[in-house]
């Protein structure tokens, strides 16, 4: 299959898994012990590598922002422009592409496994859907726990920021954080908040769908990761584009 | 006797490749019937066609008088409360322990207390001697316990037929003779199954019927007593280990 053929049918698959999750989710059993134990996977245990990553950038962020405009005396800009890059862009976007990384590759690996185990098909054997087991727990999970690791994103990045502003360009803590939310109108942040819904979509049912195209054996447990974090951070990155051009055309 | 499966000139294809060409016979109510033949004829096939994992290119399969090879969705989840398939590998979540495996089934298909589904599950583990492995997970299980963790949650739900993927591999010989009483007592209880299997002894001792797949067609189907007597070119040939179109010295 080339490079073009297999676009099209993962954006196909893509559509045809999301249309069985809005089938499957009018019909009983819903899972919600398994939709609990879902958020506490990609959620709680998310949080210490968008800790470790969210702090770093937002240091990152505030110094390079500060020692650049320090040239022509408007490093007090830098809260602003810290504020701004978070909430529309960094947080939503970095937050994604980490996550594809941690929870993608992770949610394809399990399904493929269970795929070349046959678990799938022992599922459907006992007469139970692997949709409604397997894969809805997960996207609503991550349609839960993502935007929430991105309000924890910001939060993190804002709060290493005013540190860095304070030790390195000597900029007072509450005048950094005043200027932070004096900056960001609502509007700036639903811009990126909003993204995190369509980045956990994109994140989930692509797993999900290379998960459950594993039919060959463990080595393509191992092409199938890989290609799950890829098509997943260029839906991001590209999706990214777009929803910012469309927000911002509807405001 | 009424038969509860029926096949008629089922055919399946992977892709070019044809599988099963025109496979047709009948399980009867109560009975074991054996189904024999070369690696890749199509055996798991005909019994993944019967659960619904494959989908027939043409060709009819009845249930209780039903025709399924075409149902999908929640009507196939009908067939498969009361058709339990046994996976080869086992195919136990691994997930789950030993004990939620046994009980994944009742607590799907059923409204039963936990308190229920505990004595139940008690009782498959003590009728398959696996007490003190409910709380063990089934990568710690040597292949034989699987085999029987798997069996055991195929007929916790008491269903009308079950269908064995090769039962008897890789088990040692105690273990067969176990396997081989353990699906001939659950027959006595009435319930039909066919076993997938090239373990012709297992066959002989525990079908009603063998019929043997060769070609993607059933060439022969009888009794294990007349198989043995047979003289069925194809039936002798297997049971040898030869080739059609091979002479019984090149083999080796």
């Amino acid at each position: 299959m080339n490079g073009f053929t297999q676009i099209i049918h993962f954006l196909g698959g893509i559509v045809l898994l999301l249309r069985d999750i809005l089938l499957e989710l009018r019909t009983k059993p819903f899972y919600f012990n398994i939709l609990l134990r879902q958020i506490y996977e990609i959620g709680w245990k998310s949080l210490p590598i968008v800790f470790v990553t969210s702090a770093c950038a937002g240091m990152v962020l505030t110094l390079q922002f500060g020692l650049t405009l320090e040239k022509f005396g408007g490093k007090i800009y830098s809260p602003k422009m810290l504020s701004l890059s978070i909430f529309r862009e960094f947080s939503p976007v970095f937050t994604g592409l980490i996550l594809a990384g941690r929870v993608g590759a992770g949610i394809t690996a399990e399904i493929g496994a269970m795929k070349v185990t046959q678990q799938i098909d022992a599922l459907l054997a006992l007469g139970t859907s692997p949709i409604k087991r397997i894969v809805i727990p997960r996207y609503l999970g991550g349609l839960i726990a993502i935007p929430l690791l991105c309000l924890f994103s910001c939060f993190i990045c804002i709060l290493f920021g005013t540190v860095v502003g304070y030790f390195e360009l000597n900029i007072d803590m509450l005048y950094f954080v005043h200027k932070v939310f004096e900056t960001s109108k609502l509007h700036d942040f639903f811009s990126g908040y909003i993204k995190t819904y369509f980045f956990a979509t994109f994140i989930i049912l692509t797993a999900c769908y290379f998960g459950l195209k594993v039919s060959k054996g463990t080595y393509e447990v191992g092409n199938a990761t890989t290609n799950s974090v890829v098509f997943s951070s260029v839906l991001i990155v590209l999706g990214d584009y777009l929803l910012t051009k469309f927000y911002w055309m509807m405001v | 006797m009424e038969s509860i499966i029926e096949i008629k000139k089922l055919y399946v294809s992977f892709k070019e490749k044809k599988i099963l060409k025109g496979v047709t016979f009948s399980l009867y109510e109560g009975e074991c019937l054996g189904l024999i033949g070369g690696s890749g004829e199509g055996k798991s096939t005909i019994l993944r066609s019967i659960v619904g994992l494959e989908n027939p290119t043409s060709g009819q399969i009845f249930f209780e008088g039903k025709s399924i090879a075409h149902l999908d969705g929640d009507d196939y989840t009908e067939v498969r409360k009361k058709v339990s398939y046994v996976f080869q590998g086992g195919a136990l979540f691994d997930s789950m322990i030993v004990y939620d495996n046994l009980a994944f089934p009742l607590r799907e298909h059923t409204d039963w207390s936990e308190k229920k589904i505990k004595e139940n599950v008690s009782n498959e583990l003590k009728a398959f001697e696996l007490e003190g492995s409910e709380s063990t997970y089934p990568m710690e299980l040597s292949g034989g316990m699987q085999k029987r963790v798997a069996i055991a949650r195929a007929i916790i739900t008491k269903p009308k037929v079950i269908l064995y993927d090769e039962p008897t591999t890789g088990l040692d010989p105690y273990k067969k003779r176990n396997m081989q009483n353990t699906i001939m007592k659950l027959q006595k209880r009435g319930t039909s199954s066919i076993i997938v299997t090239h373990d012709i002894p297992t066959a002989l001792r525990v079908c009603d019927r063998i019929a043997l797949l060769m070609g993607g067609k059933i060439q022969a189907v009888d009794t294990p007593q007349n198989f043995k007597k047979s003289h069925n070119i194809f039936l002798s040939n297997f049971i040898k280990g030869i080739k059609k179109g091979e002479n019984h010295e090149s083999t080796y």
